[in-house]
Formats: C-alpha cells, structure tokens, sequence
C-alpha cells in the first residue's frame, strides 16, 4: 500500500538551526508537500515579569502591539495581512510571549516583515489601548458567568499560593485591568521585550536559504537586551485539601478541575507521569477516567487528564463537566481511579498500549506544517536537542510499570489535592459555596 | 509557489452494487490515511418528540459489537497511534479514523462491522441518556447556544434545521432504546453512505479493499425522503432571551439558499467582504476580519467588540448568520441598525473590484490550508458529497473566482432583506 519514500521525522539532517549574534535562534525545515508555510516562536518575556499588582499587563501589552505601529497603523497592517489571505498572532504566557503567522509560502518575506514591526516598532495608539482594554473587560464579565473558566481559575488560585505567577490569571482581573496605563504598557514592552533567548521556526514550502536570508536580514539588526529574571520560586506542593466551589446562578452544567501543581518539562519524572497521565485520561476515549465516568457510569460527557509540563511547575489536572446531581459521585470514581493507579501496577498489556500510541502517533502529529514548527519550537524551548524526535520513541519505550506506578505515588497524591467546582446549586450539598483557606 | 509542490491527481470515486458510494484521493505527502464514513442522516432527518436521535445514535455506535466490544476499537486505533471518533450535524453522521498508512484495514474492518453488527442494550442507553443530557447542559451554560438556539428555532417553524443537533431536553429524556435501533436500522445502511479516503495509498488496492469489507453488507430499504420544505418568510421574527451575565449579544439570521443552488458562492463572497473570509471553509484555517466591513462598522465604532458571519453549506435551505458581542453600554437596537446600513449599502451599491479580489485571495489561501492536509482533504471530498458531489469541493475556487460584483448585489437584495430575517437579543440581566 505504501507507494513513496517516506519524509524522515525532522532532525538534525533536514532541519537548520543556528543562533545569530544577537541572540535570535532560527529553525528552518522545508517541506514542499504544502504550498503553505508556517512561522513560529517565542521571545523570553511573559507574566511573571509583571510588576506586582499589574496582573494582565503581558496580555494586555501583546494585545495592543496588534494594534498598529510606528510604519503602518491599524488598518494599513490588518489590509496588508487579509489581502493575502494570511494570519499573524502574538499572545503571552506566563513565561514566554508566543508569535505565528500562516501564508501561502511565496509571502513569507512580507509574513516576517509583519511580524518583526509589531514585535519591534508598536506604536501603542492611545484609542486602541482603550478600545482593547473595553474587549478585555467584556470578556472579563464572560469569563464571570462561564462555569468552564471560573473551575479553571479557582484550580490555580487553589493550587498555586499567591507569591507564585500561576496563582495569578494571566488575563487580569477587572480592578488591574482598569488600572493599567498606557505608560505602564510602552514601559512594559521597553524592558522586556527583546531578541535574546528568542526562537523563530519556519516550515512549509520555502528554500532553507531563501528563509534564513529573510531572517537574518529581518531581524539581525536587532539589538536589546532585558533585565536578568530573578529565580523562581520553589515548586509549591499542596500539603492539605483545598476546595472552592462557586455557585452560577442560571446554568445547568457543573465544571470540575481537580489536581496538583505538577512537574516541570526538565523534571526527571516528567516522561513517567506524562505515561501515567495517558493511562489516566487520554489513552482511546480517555483513559481509564473516560472509561470509568462516562462509558461505565454515564456521569459525565467529557472527563480527561491533562499534564502541562512547561517551563515551570504547570499542573496535572482533571476536567470534567457533570450534572451538579452527579458532581459527588463523580468525585468519588475520579479518587477511586486514582487509588487504582497508585496501588495497582499497570499490567504489561496496558503500558504497551500506551507506548504504541505515543509513539505512533508522531507521524500523525508531524503531518502538519503547524505540527512540526510547535514542535521544533518546543524542542528548543526546554533544550531537548534537534534529534529529540528520532529519539523520542525510544524515550517513551524505556518507561517501565515501576516509574508509572511511582509517578502516580509520588504526583497523585488522593488526600491533598486542589477542587474547583462551578456550577449551579449542587442538590444535597451541605454548603452551597465554600471559600479555601486563603 | 515553488514548482515541485505537485498539484493532486483527480479523486476516484465507484458506487458499489449495494450502493455505497467510495471516493479515494491518493496523497503522498505522508505515511499516513484518513478514512471518513459519511452516513447521510442528521439533524435534518428528525422531527418533534425525537431530536437528537441522530446524534445520540452516533453515540451509541460507539457502544461496540461482538468482535469490537465497548472500547476495544478505539484502544487498537491508539495503540496504532492514530485518532478514532464520530460527529453529527444537519445533513450528516460521520466516523473517522486517521493512521498511519500501513494500519488503514483496520479502519475498513471497525467500519464495516459496525455498520452490520452494531446491537444497541437497553442499558447501554440508559447510561449514555445522562452522557448526553451532560452535554446539553454544557451548551446551556453558555448565553450564545441560548440565544443561537431560540433564533434558529424562530427562523425555521417547518423545516428539521430548526432544532439543534442535540436535541430537545424533552426528547432527550423520553427516546428509547426501540426508537434508537429503528433509526439506525433505517439510516445507517450501505445505500445511505459514502466512503472518503485520503492519503499515501495505491488507489486501485484501496478499492479492492473497500469491496472485499463492505461489498456484502447488503442494501437495505431507501430512507424516507425528507419531506419538509420552509416556506417564504412573510416578515421579520424577533426574539428575547434573557439571562445571567452583563454581556448583550445579537444574532441575526436570513434564510439562503441550499449549497448545490448558484447563489450559494457569492453569498459566500458577500459574507468574505461584510464579515471576514474564515467563513469561506467551515473551520478550515484562520484570517482575522478587521478589514471587513462590519469589523469596521461596528468594533472601529465601539458599537460591538466582536462581529463574525458564517453560513453552513446545507441539503436544503440554511441560514446565513451573523453573530455580535455587543460594546458594554451599548442598546442592541443601534447595534442592530448599524449592521442594517452596512446590509443596506451592498444591496444598494456594487462592491469594489478591490474587495472582490480580497476575497477570492483569500479564498486561495484558506483552500490551500483546506487541502494540505491528509485529514481535511478526505473530510471535505467526504463533506461535499453529503451536500452535493465531490467537485463542488474540487471545482470551488473556479465558483468563487467567477462571482461578480453584481452577483454580490443581486445576492444582497435577494437574501438580505428585512423580511426574510430573524433577529435574536440576548440581555444579560446582570446575576450572578
């Protein structure tokens, strides 16, 4: 059935990497397959260098970077952008300010000239920092009334003590948002943003060359640097059972999130508890959670894990969206499957499964030219090296039922954990809202 | 564009002689295939007292047969590393599997199976009634399904595309088991399906394939036709949906023509111009609409911090809608009459050549985005052939490049008139 020589994953053969004097390093692979091309990246600057009390202030800052520069306003850079039918986007995070663009491949040289104005020359005009301010604040009212995203935000409230950035929403709040000025952003975006420890990927239908001689030439002038960060601060662990549940007034879902901070990217457990998360919640129709809550018990339409394992200590979470009538018991199976994770060894049969998905998978993943630039980008980003890919299989293949079981012991701990609940008024709930112990 | 990107050879596509329709596209850009089975049955097939029967029959089908038992399918796709799932809307029910190539018979044997050897359990459905009430009070939760829902709900008083995919609460509590085994006894047959398959595959191979799993599955009965046409609207309908929030929304609703009518692609056009060209392929690709009119009219003007239009390439007759996050402060009714001028100004002016080529660039670059991948090719050769035929999807930009702009104004003064339009409010009463 296979007819073709088949693309090798991208490693350190096909893809080109080198970091220019000024601390941008570029990553370039092509892939003629697609008349398209993607560019993606990221500049060190994020949440965690606001200063105290401006919570929303990246976010807000990238948002109205979008917004016109010194060389094209608004319009002008919006009609350069949607005349080729292409995209561009600049959000922040809580460590990195992420960027992308998307183009039919001959436009990559105006992809990057866009993209290096905002990032380099905003302007800051003073009517769209107030018209984004308005955008934040109604979505703020939304993110008031959606269930979905109130679970969300009490979780890192509960899990994270507040001298940590994951306490803190990255959106804001209403009173920081009001506060923030114009000022507060151009200084903002004067200190931090710069080209040091920056990456920028292209992938898609271009020439290496053509594309790393748009780089160099776009980019290679720019020199700036930014404070040093101070340390982070320690990895917090829950040592009690914190619980928050918010009653929503005219809704008839409840939202759940459940969990713990959880290990960092460079953590050594993390490739056991990213295997232990894909036996919990992800595996099929997601893990033994999905199993177990939806398929066996009908209590939920979705219900899954999630392990983020970014830069820093992002948490190992559970999701699920229950009829409030069924919030308890739900609670109750998502313990019980955790006591079984944690107790029980998985069997052989099990673990293999889940190797062979995480392994197989990669193919699929990498199909795409968005696939393949978040991965080099991620490779980058925590320093996992060009051949990570071709590696990677057996990476996942040396985890054995021991570490997956140790994992689930040493992460998952069923007495200490945080619970967020948004929702209706839960029937039979001794308390309708009850606050942590903040 | 760099010469060796090569375009595609033509898709293949045979009836077999129990009427299952296959179309392949072979695509070596990967060592993987996508495989979509498109049963021709959604939401446009139900009728009061059992909406929702085609969405939870997708459900079920999940449930497993004798050799699939529940969750053996979908742990074998993943153990092969490759995605497994089922999605229903208003024409369609279709299930997927995406691999890597070499593990693509596995998708022809889940398939075939299941659409011979599914057998639904009396408890099977019980627990999957809570599953799926879950999911309608998930969308409850949310202001814009409330408001979408009463407008759709108001533009259709005949028509099935009246009620949404997931059904009505009621319906939702009372179907049983029976009515769920008679629906797919009478939908999900081999004469009431089409196969899409895209990617690294020897196109000849992949036939004797399909014909060896499914050539024996034997024809059933024709569903019934769908008898129900809308009839002209008389006037403008409104409605109120009041609720928990600060937040006002506006939604606003013309009835447009099925997507194989011609008027179809520049009604598509008019959309790319008055609200931004993601509407061109349903959730295929991204361009942000700040140059549109509306965007322009409205968020420029601080009357809304969000516009965005979308029709749905449908059977019989949609909706072309458009949907506006209104500016905090601001009454719905200026919003509204705002949105009414920008409507009034394409039925009463010609567009630019300008804006006519925007849209058709624009219209390029998503239908490149469209088809580069494995996935989206075979769901769009699978899709189009739910509403229409495959070269509608094959032949679209040729559709869109021949849209002038008085086919824009004629579509504007046909369609976009107050007497075909539904208007919906939603006012967040300011609760907690």
């Amino acid at each position: 059935m296979m007819t073709t020589p088949k693309r090798s994953l991208p490693g350190p053969d096909d893809t080109h990497r080198h970091t220019l004097p000024n601390g941008l390093t570029i990553l370039v692979r092509e892939n003629f397959a697609s008349p398209a091309v993607v560019v993606n990246g990221y500049l060190e600057v994020g949440a965690e260098d606001e200063p105290a009390g401006q919570h929303g202030l990246a976010g807000f800052t990238t948002d109205v970077m979008q917004r016109g520069t010194h060389r094209r306003g608004f319009n002008a850079l919006y009609e350069e952008v949607e005349s080729i039918g292409a995209g561009f986007g600049i959000s922040s995070g809580t460590h990195l300010t992420s960027f992308g663009a998307k183009g039919l491949a001959e436009y990559l040289p105006v992809l990057l000239d866009i993209l290096n104005d905002v990032l380099r020359s905003p302007s800051f005009p003073a009517r769209q920092v107030e018209k984004v301010r308005t955008e934040i604040q109604t979505d703020l009212q939304e993110r008031a009334h959606d269930t979905r995203r109130l679970a969300r935000l009490a979780f890192y409230e509960l899990a994270y003590p507040n001298d940590h950035p994951y306490h803190w929403s990255q959106m804001g709040y209403p009173d920081t948002i009001t506060a923030i000025t114009r000022e507060d952003l151009t200084a903002f975006y004067e200190t931090f943003f710069s080209p040091e420890n920056m990456v920028i990927a292209v992938v898609g239908g271009i020439e290496t060359e053509a594309a790393v001689e748009a780089i160099e030439r776009i980019f290679g002038d720019w020199q700036k640097s930014r404070p040093p960060r101070t340390s982070a601060p320690p990895p917090p662990r829950l040592l009690a059972f914190k619980e928050r549940r918010l009653t929503v007034h005219d809704k008839t879902q409840s939202n759940m999130v459940l969990g713990w901070p959880g290990p960092s990217r460079s953590h050594p457990d993390f490739i056991p508890c990213f295997v232990a998360n894909t036996i919990l919640g992800v595996f099929g129709m997601y893990g033994r959670l999905g199993t177990r809550v939806r398929e066996q018990h009908g209590l939920a339409y979705y219900v899954y894990s999630r392990l983020d394992g970014g830069c820093g200590p992002g948490p190992w979470r559970i999701i699920a969206g229950l009829d409030p009538a069924n919030v308890r018991q739900g609670i109750e199976l998502i313990e019980d499957e955790l006591r079984r994770l944690r107790k029980d060894p998985v069997s052989h049969d099990e673990l293999e499964d889940t190797l062979s998905y995480l392994t197989g998978s990669l193919p699929l993943y990498l199909e795409t030219n968005e696939g393949v630039a978040r991965s080099l980008v991620n490779i980058e980003r925590h320093q996992l090296g060009l051949d990570y890919l071709q590696t990677y299989a057996a990476l996942i293949r040396a985890v054995t039922l021991e570490q997956v079981q140790d994992a689930a012991l040493r992460w998952l701990d069923v007495d200490h954990y945080a619970l967020a609940v948004a929702g209706p008024e839960m029937p039979a709930s001794p308390v309708d809202t009850i606050e942590d112990d903040r | 564009m760099d010469s060796s990107t090569q375009p595609l050879d033509a898709p293949r596509q045979v009836t077999l002689g129990n009427g299952l329709r296959l179309i392949v596209q072979a695509m070596h850009t990967a060592p993987v295939a996508s495989f979509w089975i498109w049963y021709g049955v959604g939401t446009r097939n139900e009728h009061e007292g059992i909406t929702g029967i085609s969405h939870w029959t997708e459900h079920m089908l999940f449930k497993g047969t004798e050799r699939w038992p529940a969750g053996s399918a979908d742990q074998r796709i993943s153990r092969e590393g490759g995605i497994f799932n089922g999605l229903t809307w208003y024409d369609f029910t279709t299930f997927y599997e995406t691999l890597p190539v070499e593990k693509l018979a596995l998708a022809l044997d889940i398939e075939s199976d299941r659409m011979l050897h599914a057998c639904f359990q009396e408890d099977d459905v019980e627990a999957e009634r809570t599953v799926i009430l879950s999911e309608r009070q998930g969308s409850e939760n949310s202001p814009l399904f409330l408001l979408s829902e009463e407008v759709t709900s108001a533009a259709f008083r005949v028509h099935p595309y009246g009620h949404e995919t997931i059904g009505h609460r009621c319906d939702l509590e009372a179907i049983t088991c029976d009515d769920l085994q008679r629906h797919r006894d009478t939908y999900y047959v081999p004469n009431n399906a089409v196969i899409a398959i895209a990617g690294d595959v020897d196109v000849d191979e992949i036939l004797d394939q399909v014909e060896k799993a499914f050539g024996d599955v034997p024809r059933a009965e024709e569903p019934p036709p769908v008898r129900s046409v809308e009839p002209p609207q008389r006037g403008e309908r409104r409605v109120v949906v009041e609720g928990a929030g600060e937040t006002h929304y506006c939604d606003i609703a013309y009835h447009i023509p099925a997507a194989t009518h011609p008027d179809f692609h520049p009604l598509t056009v008019l959309n790319a111009i008055l609200s931004g060209g993601s509407g061109f392929l349903v959730g295929r690709g991204h361009i942000s609409n700040h140059t549109s009119r509306l965007y322009q009219a409205l968020v420029e003007e601080e009357m809304a911090v969000d516009i965005d239009g979308s029709l749905t390439p449908t059977i019989d007759p949609g909706l072309y809608r458009l949907s506006a996050t209104l500016w905090p402060g601001v009454d719905p009714a200026d919003t509204e009459a705002q949105i009414e001028r920008e409507i009034t100004r394409l039925r009463d002016e010609q567009v630019s050549e300008q804006e006519l080529e925007k849209a058709r660039r624009q219209a390029r670059a998503l239908f490149a985005y469209s088809s580069e991948s494995i996935s989206n090719q075979a769901f769009w050769l699978g899709f189009s052939s739910v509403f229409a035929d495959y070269p509608w999807f094959v032949t679209y930009l040729n559709s869109i490049e021949a849209v002038t702009a008085d086919d824009v104004r004629r579509v504007a003064q046909t369609y976009l008139k107050p007497t075909n339009r539904t208007t919906g409010w939603y006012l967040g009463n300011g609760t907690m």
